[in-house]
């Protein structure tokens, strides 16, 4: 590696402590929901009976999960939905592509409307299970979902005209390792964080474009307007991160990758950080960190030299009885180095919208949600500031985490791409 | 595992458009973005090395003809004072020359001169001589004159006594 300067790897120890203690949060954060399970079934119950009881319940650790998670309906201030495109894949029923607004998503983000056997539970899709199920448009009403634990899993229940119509699980792909279930569909749709990507991708790339146009139109001449302001940046992760890593002979080539990576992550970090705006939790969700982190895997595997691989599976300069030891600590950190880019980033921002919205939680714990008025202003008093506090360090979290997951790329890469002479 | 922590749950979907939402984003930045922009600063960046290195180099080139100058200068001083030297050289030469031939011109001159005088002198002696010879034959004649008639052997003396004086 060319880290022949120490500043490069003073950067690297600034964002491996910045990135510690919010990991560290993280855990803390994951460990308290884990405890708070009891409360997040009294507001589900709440959901399906609260015209029973008569007055509202609010458990912050259910609407923190539901605000972070990937939703089929855009919602903006609970009360503004914007419809997205369905497209839902099932084995009996094939394709199926029509609009989240067919839904009626309400209160919650409940659907009050099946279709094609297709309900919304908070912002999700999920599909009726059981076949006598009208396979057509059909009013379901509010509140007409149910969850309860039937064999230590948490399952959903429709009531529809009297009869409980068990429902199928979020359709996800790990096979009930992180709580997911194996479903009888699949859902492709363009869901919020979707869009989200795809309105950051633009918006990145108008502004990159821009700054590319003036640097062929006015060719030798000093940088204005949008260039301006992106050529530090770019020039500090090109003279930062890729050329101390990578080298300067060889950089070029990768810069695109870089870039992209650095200018993706901040701008989704930034963009969920908008108040209002959906506060899409792209880059703290492990699927979006995943593709990134394969992506980064690939490129760093199909890049590596003779040098790499020797350096992994046959060590030089070791004696001969550590070399298989040796190799199998380099072949699994193969495979770890995108791992914990992958959950560095999704911890790191995930645990930063969960802590934004547990202090914006403090107003209606105070407030007993909505019955006391005393107490939401004290709430209020003290969630405005440690908002604040919070959203500020979440700004830097956002900067930190792109940054850092770009350094580490590069450093991988320019591992991988390294030759023989030291 | 009851409670579903959903932004960590693998979502085939959302897989699949990141991939592509990624990928074209990637391909498109390289092709019309991040590729022209990183090509132009690196070219601006040699420019701006070129432009440096050429400023550089001009300085350089001006210092060196400054030094060049100085030392032409300073030559030249060196050279005049040789050359005013060197005339100095000549003119003391010159001089000295010029003295020395005067010198040996102005003896051959008091040379030649003595030369004519001593030969004048001895034009003028002889002359005198000669007049004093004929005075003396003049004197003689007269004085002999008077006694001519008392010997032939007394004429033949004076003559001879003539020839003594005349040599």
């Amino acid at each position: 590696m060319r880290m022949n300067s120490h500043r490069h790897l003073f950067a690297l120890l600034i964002a491996a402590l910045f990135s510690l203690p919010i990991s560290g949060w993280a855990q803390h954060e994951s460990d308290e929901q884990q405890g708070d399970t009891t409360h997040s079934e009294g507001m589900v119950e709440h959901a399906g009976s609260s015209h029973e009881e008569g007055h509202a319940t609010f458990d912050p650790t259910a609407t923190a999960l539901h605000h972070i998670a990937d939703a089929n309906v855009f919602t903006i201030l609970d009360f503004i939905r914007i419809p997205l495109p369905m497209i839902l894949y099932s084995q009996d029923d094939g394709l199926d592509v029509f609009s989240s607004g067919r839904f009626h998503p309400g209160e919650h983000d409940n659907g009050e409307y099946a279709f094609h056997r297709y309900v919304m539970f908070e912002g999700n899709v999920h599909r009726v299970k059981d076949w006598s199920f009208p396979n057509d448009l059909v009013e379901i009403g509010p509140h007409s979902f149910t969850e309860r634990i039937v064999d230590n899993d948490e399952v959903v229940y429709l009531n529809y005209q009297g009869q409980e119509y068990p429902l199928d699980h979020r359709s996800t792909l790990d096979n009930g390792l992180f709580g997911g279930k194996i479903t009888s569909f699949y859902d492709f749709s363009i869901t919020k964080n979707v869009l989200t990507m795809i309105l950051v991708a633009i918006i990145l790339f108008w502004l990159f474009r821009q700054a590319a146009v003036g640097y062929t139109r006015r060719e030798g001449k000093a940088p204005s307007g949008v260039q301006s302001w992106l050529e530090p940046v770019f020039t500090f992760i090109r003279d930062e991160v890729a050329i101390p890593f990578i080298g300067k002979d060889r950089y070029l080539k990768y810069i695109p990758l870089l870039m992209s990576l650095f200018f993706f992550i901040l701008g989704l970090n930034l963009f969920g950080q908008i108040p209002f705006l959906g506060s899409a939790n792209v880059t703290g969700n492990l699927t979006v960190t995943g593709i990134l982190a394969i992506l980064v895997f690939l490129v760093v595997t199909f890049s590596g030299k003779k040098h790499y691989w020797q350096h992994i599976f046959w060590m030089p300069g070791v004696p001969v009885f550590v070399k298989p030891l040796l190799a199998f600590v380099e072949f699994m950190g193969v495979f770890i180095k995108p791992l914990t880019l992958m959950l560095r980033l999704a911890g790191n921002i995930v645990s930063g919208h969960i802590a934004i919205l547990s202090f914006i939680g403090l107003i209606f714990i105070f407030g007993k949600a909505g019955e006391s008025m005393g107490g939401s202003l004290v709430g209020t008093a003290m969630s405005v500031p440690l908002t604040m506090f919070m959203m500020a360090i979440e700004l830097i979290v956002a900067f930190v985490q792109a940054f850092v997951f770009t350094i580490l790329t590069a450093s991988y890469i320019g591992a991988a791409i390294e030759d023989g002479h030291h | 595992m009851t409670l579903l922590f959903a932004p960590f749950q693998p979502a085939p979907g959302l897989a699949i458009w990141s991939l592509i939402i990624f990928g074209l984003f990637w391909w498109l930045m390289a092709k019309y973005a991040f590729g022209p922009i990183a090509r132009s600063l690196e070219k601006r960046d040699q420019d701006i090395q070129n432009a440096l290195d050429e400023a550089k180099n001009a300085r350089e080139e001006m210092s060196n003809l400054h030094a060049e100058n100085e030392r032409l200068l300073i030559e030249a001083r060196e050279e005049r004072a040789k050359i005013l030297k060197e005339a100095k050289d000549v003119k003391n030469e010159i001089i000295a020359e010029a003295r020395e031939s005067a010198k040996v011109e102005s003896s051959r001159i008091i040379s030649n001169a003595l030369a004519e005088i001593e030969s004048q002198k001895k034009a003028a002696l002889l002359e005198v001589k000669n007049q004093v010879g004929a005075m003396a034959i003049d004197i003689a004649e007269k004085v002999i004159r008077k006694q001519l008639e008392q010997d032939k052997e007394q004429t033949a003396y004076v003559e001879s006594l003539i020839k003594e004086i005349n040599p």
